[in-house]
């Protein structure tokens, strides 16, 4: 197969020729990225939190239906952000399709719901396991909430990794909303697959290499992190 | 012991401070990008065919010299393009498909059209040429013969100018493509092209994108030059009345500068591997 041969070379060049297209592409990529993941950390972990603590009417339909979201298709995403954002769409006017903002949102609408639906399903067990404990000490639910999660915080790192890994590896709500314009909106995916339409399979590939390393290395950074604490712990 | 462990940790952790300032700072530099981009910017949806042969990267520049204006660059299929300009998401066009663009028109969501540049569409298809077209005197000739032969034929099945271009030119030929050896891929050119390469398909392509096309195996270009194969490019304004917010003035600029000798003349300019790709309309 050439085109792996290809493929690896011109990895290698890019990389190696720290091309400045390339270099924004990846910057744009992982900041798009990362604050989708963050901000669907910061809502999504109380909230799965929570919906683990707290019992209401309608509970098991709201889980169910968070549940159901880990599958949304990128792409429906894409659509239902570029509506709402259009022009002629409830926050047209904020005038901000075809920006990167645009694309962070899209991408926290597919992080939210893994992050959230995950969370909930690690504290709901911890907290049948410490619940009587818990309410012996007289903490309550709120009270106990901070301690559940921070107990559970390298599992819960590994449920944002898998956030991270769901927007970093999406190309159909970042091309709808973001409009993969060059050097605004382009990021690894859409690159990918513009050099894929152009045939340019070699670079296609060597694209894509480029991008799972970019992972590998994310992963790899949360994953010394986890070890360090860990050991610190004993 | 997990509970003294959650206890003595939390006092002492600054990540969530952290995590605030990042998401904060991230955040920011996201809004600032989209603040600073407000002033001379136009918002172009265009065809993908435009955008791949690397027009844009030889035009742009000059324009931008000229008056300073930054165009956004969407490259998406005619028919996507007509739905941003319905949509008021666009400031201009740049399209190929002059049923849709008259349509527009009619509808009053477009004011002005002018045509712009051309080139031609060429058939694409394996070089044993099992359907025999290279020797069909008219490109509906060409049609008829593939499908005379049921040899496979993919289709763009997107909606976009040249999928209307090809449904035309099967019309001209009396014909209704049927499965399964027409096969609607609903593909951008470059994928459907690469599946007509992996299938040894036949397929329609307009000539720029057939240049720029790297992965080409067995396929090659097996008939041309006939003028039902004409591909016009028009430059499309959008109404000030239906869509007031859009960035007319620029778009006028972008328009004017199309029409002016500068413009055509860029355009005539652009060589790929030293072959002209697109012809100006109006010098």
């Amino acid at each position: 197969m050439p085109e792996t041969d290809n493929a690896f070379q011109s990895a290698l060049t890019l990389l190696l020729s720290l091309d400045p297209m390339l270099v924004s592409i990846v910057t744009l990529s992982l900041q798009v990225s990362l604050a989708a993941v963050l901000i669907g950390a910061v809502i999504g972990l109380p909230l799965g939190a929570a919906l683990a603590l707290w019992r209401f009417p309608g509970r098991g339909l709201v889980v169910t239906l968070l549940n159901a979201f880990m599958g949304l298709p990128p792409v429906v995403a894409g659509l239902v952000i570029y509506l709402l954002l259009s022009r002629a769409g409830p926050l047209g006017n904020l005038g901000l399709l075809f920006t990167p903002t645009a694309m962070v949102i899209a991408q926290t609408l597919l992080v939210l719901p893994i992050i959230a639906a995950l969370t909930r399903d690690h504290i709901d067990t911890l907290w049948q396991e410490y619940r009587e404990q818990l309410s012996s000490f007289g903490i309550t639910r709120l009270g106990a909430m901070p301690g559940l999660l921070w107990d559970a915080r390298f599992t819960l790192m590994t449920v944002v990794l898998a956030g991270f890994g769901r927007a970093s590896a999406e190309v159909g709500a970042v091309l709808i909303v973001g409009g993969n314009i060059e050097g605004v909106t382009r990021v690894m995916t859409t690159a990918i697959a513009l050099e894929t339409s152009r045939g340019n399979l070699a670079l296609a590939l060597g694209l894509g290499l480029v991008l799972l390393g970019l992972v590998a290395l994310v992963n790899a950074a949360a994953y010394l992190i986890g070890e360090r604490a860990r050991r610190r712990l004993g | 012991m997990r509970r003294s462990r959650r206890g003595s940790h939390r006092s002492h952790s600054p990540r969530p401070a952290v995590m605030a300032l990042s998401v904060l700072s991230l955040v920011s530099t996201l809004a600032a990008g989209t603040a600073a981009a407000a002033d001379k910017v136009l918002l172009l949806a265009s065809t993908t065919s435009t955008e791949q042969s690397g027009l844009f990267d030889h035009l742009l520049p000059r324009f931008h010299n000229a008056t300073g204006i930054e165009v956004r660059v969407v490259a998406v299929g005619t028919g996507q393009a007509f739905a941003l300009a319905r949509r008021g998401d666009a400031d201009a066009l740049l399209v190929h498909d002059p049923a849709g663009e008259a349509a527009l028109i009619a509808a009053g969501h477009a004011s002005e059209r002018a045509d712009i540049m051309f080139n031609d569409y060429v058939l694409i298809g394996p070089t044993e040429d099992p359907a025999a077209i290279d020797e069909a005197p008219t490109a509906a000739e060409a049609f008829a013969r593939i499908a005379a032969a049921e040899a496979p034929f993919t289709s763009r099945g997107d909606d976009s100018g040249t999928h209307r271009a090809e449904q035309r030119l099967w019309a001209a030929a009396g014909i209704e493509p049927s499965a399964p050896w027409y096969r609607e891929l609903g593909s951008a050119m470059g994928a459907t092209l690469n599946t007509a390469a992996a299938m040894d398909a036949y397929a329609l392509a307009d000539r720029a994108s057939w240049a720029t096309f790297v992965n080409r195996q067995a396929l090659a270009v097996l008939f041309e030059c006939d003028e039902a194969l004409f591909n016009g490019y028009a430059s499309l304004l959008l109404s000030r009345e239906r869509h007031p917010h859009l960035r007319h003035d620029l778009a006028e600029q972008w328009h004017d500068w199309l029409l002016s000798e500068e413009g055509q003349d860029a355009i005539a300019e652009f060589r790929l591997d030293g072959e002209p790709l697109f012809f100006p309309a109006v010098l």
